[in-house]
């Protein structure tokens, strides 16, 4: 060694290692004041507002319309007009050529609507960036290529629009919401009259800035926003042909009284509470990252989160012990950091169920385990929670949390597994981790639910279908059967088939 | 004299207490994994400590036909002080070379707190006798080596002859004595997650100090999902055992961003522990001039011509 080279100094190896913070920048989102409804393709001033907030910090964002019956009754009016004059009448090739113009400017516009998606839902900017967004540009790709090729998804029926549907959407995935419901609507030849959920209506309205920008002809996409008392406008009015239903199972059920006997068709997404079930041959540590994104993704505000985690007897104890090591790792905070796992709660109404349910747990006689976590002051959180000892009657075990928070049982065999899995009035989704493909195949065959994800989570792709069983709902959204809804044909099928 | 192991077909091994089970790994899902935690943003201060940690990590190598003790000791003078113009950037972990050219790193890093590590077992493809290995190894050891680093004999593991395997490891980690061993695996030519798996799971159970990816003489070397299957394990022995083994990835890492994303992995996956030399290294022979690079640029706010960088 030289003279120079022991001149080296030695800096003391630091300790810890801390992220710097590292948000996405708002600057890209100009947001306007306020906002009116969206109208024949145009911006029409609200009669009543009220104020959109940031759930993060609780700052208001922006005034929003509250819709009145009779702003709802020009949205229909305008759907309806447009449906009548020109819409259902131009080539299926021109219908693919606005949705696949939508597609491509969400897709220039991504960054801004992900900075959105997660300003006013206060979902992880990683996941409105790398899931929301995409998959939404995804589905109206995905169904702007069915547009003009009706025929061949339904030979022999000849396939024609329903007319002006009315469809109501929940506020987890605000923007995906409106691509399943607006993007096969408009592909089968239909008008639309949408209300995006009452916490989370800024997407959808600046999506609205998209449909201009594609020249959309005016009226074909109609957007209002408001509480339920606007949701529940759209379902009485008389000139609805269909309704498509995205939200809580209580509400759900109220639509279907209020349309019984309405000749108005009907589709529900509603509520669920998915088995994850884990054998013991299972790839362990690739399982307990499925069950983090099959509960913790989107704070668990899922309707298919895999909520009920039912564990084989025999890996109990490793898994739970990795579960809840891999939760002290999980990065709780502002949505717009783009380290951030877990964001904000979507609203204060939201926070109490889920503190009310938690307390039912523990009240129980369920054990709870929370990582060490530092929330921040203002705004809505929860810290991701596992319930440990929970029996199949608690109410944990058997009501929809809608929040990050998993309740663990176990099983002995397979047949256990399936009796325990389908036992919920729910049955939306479920998960199988096993190595074993015939085990796969044997549990996809008997578990009651839409979708069954074998060694995988929370999966989506336009081409595949996604709908209840129960009390989860019915009809199908997304792949070819997502078209159904919105077609009528020949020969028996449909209400007014 | 090391008792001849008695080793049931798929292997439960006879160390107390129990080693994890083998079990599997979804190849899918672990690289889902990898490719998340690869998208962690990190900044500034964080981006800093990473690189200087880095450097602390970095077994800087060369393993030519044409490695002289000229360009050992240019290697060894980078090692040292990687930055010349910066007294602040902390000396590599170690240098790694060739038996033959033990002699000459030992005697330039002699006084510094950087170490030899030699490859050898006949690297890079372990296809000699065993006693041809251990003779290697006592010759590196006699001669001052720190570090070991030897490869598994693939053509045993894949013919199913994990006894082989292991019973080598432990040969091997006798030969050394106090001697640090990492353990190649040489994942490309494992071919599968669970294969990287069952073999890191049987070097660490024959006794390896370290386990690493590659000997970085076959294209297809360390990647981000490989070497977290190989954390993964690691994770379990500790967990079973209460033992901390290292991780080497090699090969392949060439710029300062990868180098943070595999510090992110380990700092997310075995946790604030493993931040130490100790415990972790990055094998590489071209990653230091550009992680020197980027430490400068957060230091000035601007890139500087890579003519500013030596290269040794």
């Amino acid at each position: 060694m030289t003279e120079l080279e022991r001149k080296q100094e030695y800096a003391p190896v630091p300790k810890d290692w801390t992220y710097a913070p590292a948000p996405e920048a708002r600057d890209i989102v100009s947001l306007r004041e306020r906002y009116g409804h969206f109208i024949g393709g145009e911006w029409v001033e609200p009669a009543e507002t009220y104020a959109t907030i940031s759930p993060a910090t609780e700052e208001t964002l922006a005034e929003v319309g509250e819709a009145t019956e009779a702003e709802v009754l020009a949205a229909v009016a305008a759907a309806r007009e447009a449906f009548a004059n020109g819409w259902s009448e131009i080539s299926p090739a021109e219908r693919a050529k606005y949705l696949f113009r939508i597609a491509r400017i969400l897709q220039e516009r991504s960054r801004e609507f992900a900075v959105l998606e997660s300003l006013n839902g206060g979902k992880p900017i990683k996941e409105s960036r790398d899931v929301d967004v995409p998959l939404a540009a995804a589905h109206f790709f995905y169904y702007a290529g069915w547009a003009d090729k009706l025929e061949y998804a339904f030979p022999n029926r000849t396939p024609r629009p329903v007319g002006v549907a009315g469809q109501i959407i929940p506020w987890n995935f605000p923007l995906l919401m409106l691509a399943w419901k607006i993007a096969p609507a408009l592909a089968a030849g239909n008008t639309v009259v949408l209300k995006p959920a009452e916490t989370t209506p800024l997407s959808a309205l600046h999506f609205c800035d998209i449909l201009q920008q594609a020249e959309l002809p005016p009226g074909v996409v109609n957007i209002v926003t408001g509480d339920g008392s606007t949701g529940a406008a759209i379902v009485k009015t008389d000139d609805v042909d269909k309704i498509a239903f995205t939200g809580s199972t209580e509400v759900g059920k109220a639509i279907q009284r209020e349309l019984a006997g309405s000749g108005k068709r009907l589709t529900l997404e509603l509520g669920g509470k998915a088995a994850n079930i884990i054998f013991d041959d299972a790839a362990l540590d690739q399982a307990v990252e499925g069950i983090v994104n099959g509960i913790y993704f989107n704070q668990g505000h899922v309707c298919c989160a895999g909520s009920r985690l039912l564990v084989q007897e025999s890996i109990y104890e490793p898994v739970v012990e990795k579960l809840k090591r891999r939760l002290t790792t999980l990065r709780v905070g502002d949505p717009l950091d783009k380290n951030t796992d877990v964001g904000a709660i979507n609203s204060k109404q939201q926070l109490d169920k889920i503190k009310e349910l938690v307390a039912s747990g523990e009240e129980e006689g369920a054990e709870i385990y929370q990582p060490p976590c530092r929330l921040p002051e203002k705004g809505y959180w929860f810290v991701p929670t596992v319930f440990t000892n929970v029996a199949q009657s608690y109410r944990i075990a058997q009501e929809e949390i809608f929040g990050p928070v998993l309740s663990i049982l176990t099983f002995r065999t397979p047949e256990e597994a399936v009796e325990k899995a389908n036992n919920t009035p729910y049955g939306l989704s479920a998960g199988v981790w096993t190595e074993k493909g015939s085990r796969i195949l044997w549990m996809a065959e008997r578990l009651r639910a839409g979708v069954v994800w074998a060694n995988t989570y929370n999966r989506f792709d336009p081409s595949s279908p996604f709908g209840g069983y129960k009390e989860s709902g019915f009809g199908r959204e997304g792949g070819r059967h997502g078209l159904e809804p919105y077609l009528e044909f020949d020969g028996g099928d449909g209400s007014r088939g | 004299m090391v008792q001849a192991p008695v080793l049931p077909r798929g292997f439960e091994l006879p160390l107390e207490p129990r080693l994890p089970r083998i079990g599997s790994v979804d190849a899918v899902a672990l690289e889902e994994r990898a490719a998340s935690l690869a998208r962690r943003s990190i900044k500034r201060e964080a981006k800093v400590f990473a690189l200087e940690l880095a450097v602390r990590m970095m077994d800087l190598t060369t393993l030519e036909g044409q490695d002289t003790p000229g360009k050992v000791a240019a290697l060894a003078s980078k090692a040292i002080r990687p930055d010349p113009s910066d007294l602040g950037i902390p000396s590599v972990a170690a240098i790694c070379v060739y038996p033959n050219l033990v002699p000459a790193a030992v005697s330039r890093v002699k006084g510094s707190s950087v170490k030899v590590a030699s490859v050898a077992t006949a690297f890079p493809s372990g296809q000699s006798p065993l006693e041809t290995k251990l003779d290697e190894v006592r010759w590196v050891v006699d001669h001052g080596a720190d570090e070991v680093d030897m490869v598994i004999d693939r053509g045993a593991f894949l013919s199913g002859r994990y006894a082989k395997v292991y019973d080598e490891v432990v040969r091997v980690k006798e030969a050394c004595g106090d001697t640090h061993l990492k353990v190649i695996l040489e994942v490309a030519e494992l071919g599968t997650y669970d294969n990287v798996r069952r073999a890191s799971l049987l070097a660490m159970a024959a006794g390896a100090d370290f386990i690493k990816t590659s000997t970085g003489k076959l294209p297809g070397a360390a990647t981000l999902p490989v070497t977290l299957c190989m954390l993964e394990a690691i994770r379990d022995v500790r967990e079973e055992t209460g033992r901390m083994v290292g991780m080497k990835p090699a090969g392949g890492i060439r710029q300062a961003k990868q180098a943070v994303q595999y510090l992110v992995q380990l700092h997310e996956t075995l946790g604030p522990e493993w931040l130490t030399p100790d415990l972790y290294r990055l094998g590489a022979s071209s990653l230091l001039n550009d992680v020197l690079m980027q430490l400068r640029k957060e230091k000035t706010g601007a890139y500087q011509s890579p003519d500013y960088f030596t290269v040794d």
